[in-house]
């Protein structure tokens, strides 16, 4: 068994201390199967990213912890209480929605206030924490603005305000930064990783952009058609891809089929020793874990191979060579931004860098 | 860009209809208002006696007082009937909810008067409620307050305007984001709190609409009190009606007329600035 694989079993098994526990979830709507018995475990201040296509079934799964879908078979567990048969009202969990859902009929105030109103908290506490929750933001000026007359960015900072005023163990974001544009994005992303820092409350984040996954999350739960691809963190995920559908899905990649024969794995011009039994392979390999070969020396745990350059992206710090190494067969290259290289050069990869993926 | 002539081609034919079929008629109700009869002609001699009779006669005022409230009643009927109704088809009537909205639109298709004539069917003294009350020993001779009263009146105008009470409440639920009402529920309110808190508040707009659809409809209406309402059930309209027809008072229904139309134009004023200040776009 690879690493990649120990490491999928590793992380869905139960483990002490969770926050949140869920237990083969499945999801029907009518005949189709939106969820297929997902087991995640979420630990106390953990920020876990859901990530994965549309139709992946992430948000499915995120409504089934707020509640607002009854899930077909499974269980939730959330510090020793069964969640799945509570109504939404009862759960300790608190949800930024997609597009914010602030009540327009309230001031900004009246928003943030709204959790702590329907729980009967007194007016004075009320004040105080909303406040607070306010200033957390950076929202203070605002207070008696409405919802409809603020930006994309400031809605967001109310809907997080609105959902931490109630003090949840358990926050949920569905895809709450989709709405903004690049920059605003890029910026909401720093400040709600600062912000789940500096309040250590637990984030149950959901996006389809792996980039935003990689830059936030403790770990990232891949999710496809309704299945756990892997859950790992994201240095872990991206290193040690479990699947060729992960491997790709995160990042770029290369990936090499071929056939193992005698501890040797070919595939098209390369060559390798392995230490897997025989039989079909597929190994993930990073653009960027190839190299040009400068020197002629060759190391024992190095691959050589000649390839011609057919195409050259340049894309600021780095350059995306497409080398094609004999037989048909086409490696995405990243190197260090270093001028145009054409014709047929050597280049090398280490041996740990290729990862033997499953299919 | 259209040329000028081609801009006056087209509007030319809605406003000779407005004009002819709308100012005029109005002009003429406005003017006949204050005019007056002299053995039994109109005259058009400008005085303000209509409304000084209006004021000084206590008749018109308690007929106008009737019909205010019958309308007030038909509205808030309506609206008990309407809001639940709405509310229900557009929150929780699944897959059942476009057959239930054809039903609540399909009385609107027959005509008033068959409406009108059924009421009388039944709450007649020969009537299908006073058999079955009948044969039930609950009664034992026909009640009679049933028919030709403010209370039969009532019943088939909030018979008949319910659905116009219905429609624009339900469009206006309809017209709540979903997530909103996940929201409320997200930060811990049940039911009843988010209807109070989020349902209601923004469906106010509709509402409003509808209690104007049914106040100024009921406020002019006439033939439910000719069927229905006997004498102790007339309505203002059929004072103008009968001042118009049989009594030969044209300029003082004409002021009658004036003044139910203030009074409506001012309630549609009013209720236009409340939609306003009660959606938030």
């Amino acid at each position: 068994m690879s690493s990649a694989e120990a490491n999928l079993t590793n992380e869905t098994s139960p483990a002490p201390g969770a926050l949140l526990e869920a237990r083969g979830l499945a999801k029907h709507f009518g005949k189709i199967q939106v969820l297929k018995g997902i087991s995640l475990n979420i630990a106390s201040g953990e920020f876990l990213t859901l990530l994965g296509e549309s139709g992946s079934g992430k948000t499915t799964l995120l409504r089934l912890v707020a509640g607002f879908e009854q899930p077909t078979a499974g269980e939730i567990w959330m510090g020793g209480e069964r969640l799945d048969t509570l109504p939404p009202y009862k759960r300790q969990v608190n949800t930024v929605f997609q597009h914010y859902a602030l009540f327009p009929h309230l001031s900004v105030r009246e928003n943030v206030a709204y959790g702590l109103r329907v729980k009967k908290t007194a007016a004075r506490e009320i004040g105080g924490r909303v406040d607070e929750a306010l200033r957390l933001v950076k929202m203070q000026d605002f207070a008696t603005a409405r919802p409809t007359k603020l930006s994309g960015g400031q809605q967001q900072r109310v809907a997080l305000a609105r959902a931490l005023v109630n003090r949840p163990q358990l926050l949920l974001l569905d895809e709450p930064l989709s709405a903004l544009d690049a920059n605003l994005r890029k910026q909401m992303q720093s400040e709600l990783k600062a912000l789940q820092r500096e309040i250590g409350i637990t984030f149950l984040f959901v996006t389809h952009d792996q980039e935003e996954a990689m830059a936030l999350s403790d770990r990232i739960a891949l999710l496809r058609d309704g299945n756990l691809e892997q859950v790992a963190s994201p240095r872990e995920i991206y290193s040690h891809p479990a699947t060729a559908y992960t491997a790709q899905f995160i990042g770029q990649t290369n990936l090499l089929r071929g056939e193992i024969h005698r501890s040797i794995i070919t595939c098209g011009n390369l060559r390798w020793p392995v230490e897997d039994g025989d039989g079909p392979a597929i190994f993930s390999l990073r653009p960027e874990a190839i190299r040009l070969c400068t020197d002629g020396k060759r190391q024992t745990h190095e691959v050589k191979f000649r390839g011609a350059v057919r195409q050259q992206i340049y894309s600021g710090a780095s350059e995306l060579l497409e080398v094609d190494c004999g037989g048909g067969q086409l490696l995405r290259v990243r190197l260090p931004a270093s001028g145009p290289i054409t014709g047929e050069h050597e280049f090398v990869f280490s041996l740990p860098d290729a990862i033997r993926v499953k299919e | 860009m259209y040329s000028r002539a081609y801009k006056a081609f087209v509007s030319l034919p809605p406003l000779v209809w407005v004009g002819l079929f709308l100012l005029l008629p109005y002009a003429l109700m406005f003017a006949h208002s204050f005019w007056a009869v002299r053995e039994g002609v109109v005259v058009h001699d400008w005085n303000l006696q209509n409304f000084k009779t209006l004021y000084s006669n206590p008749v018109y005022f308690a007929v106008l007082l009737r019909t205010m409230r019958i309308a007030a009643s038909v509205t808030l009927c309506s609206l008990l009937l309407g809001y639940p109704l709405a509310y229900y088809l557009s929150f929780h009537a699944g897959a059942r909810k476009e057959l239930l909205y054809q039903l609540v639109i399909v009385p609107l298709w027959v005509s008033y008067l068959v409406r009108g004539y059924a009421w009388k069917t039944i709450l007649g003294s020969e009537g299908v409620l006073n058999g079955f009350l009948q044969y039930l020993h609950l009664t034992h001779e026909p009640v009679a307050f049933l028919l030709y009263s403010p209370f039969a009146v009532v019943l088939m105008l909030t018979h008949i305007y319910t659905p116009f009470v219905f429609l624009p409440i339900y469009a206006s639920l309809e017209h709540i984001p979903r997530p909103l009402v996940e929201a409320s529920q997200d930060l811990g309110a049940g039911s009843t709190q988010t209807f109070f808190r989020v349902i209601l508040p923004l469906s106010i707009p509709g509402l409003l609409a509808g209690a104007t659809f049914a106040f100024v409809l009921s406020l002019g209406d006439f033939l439910a009190p000719l069927l229905v309402g006997g004498a102790s059930g007339t309505m203002i309209a059929n004072v103008v009606q009968s001042l118009f027809g049989a009594a030969f008072d044209w300029p003082l229904g004409a002021a009658i007329a004036v003044c139910i139309l203030i009074i409506t134009i001012s309630l549609l004023f009013l209720s236009e600035r409340a939609e306003k200040r009660w959606s938030f776009k």
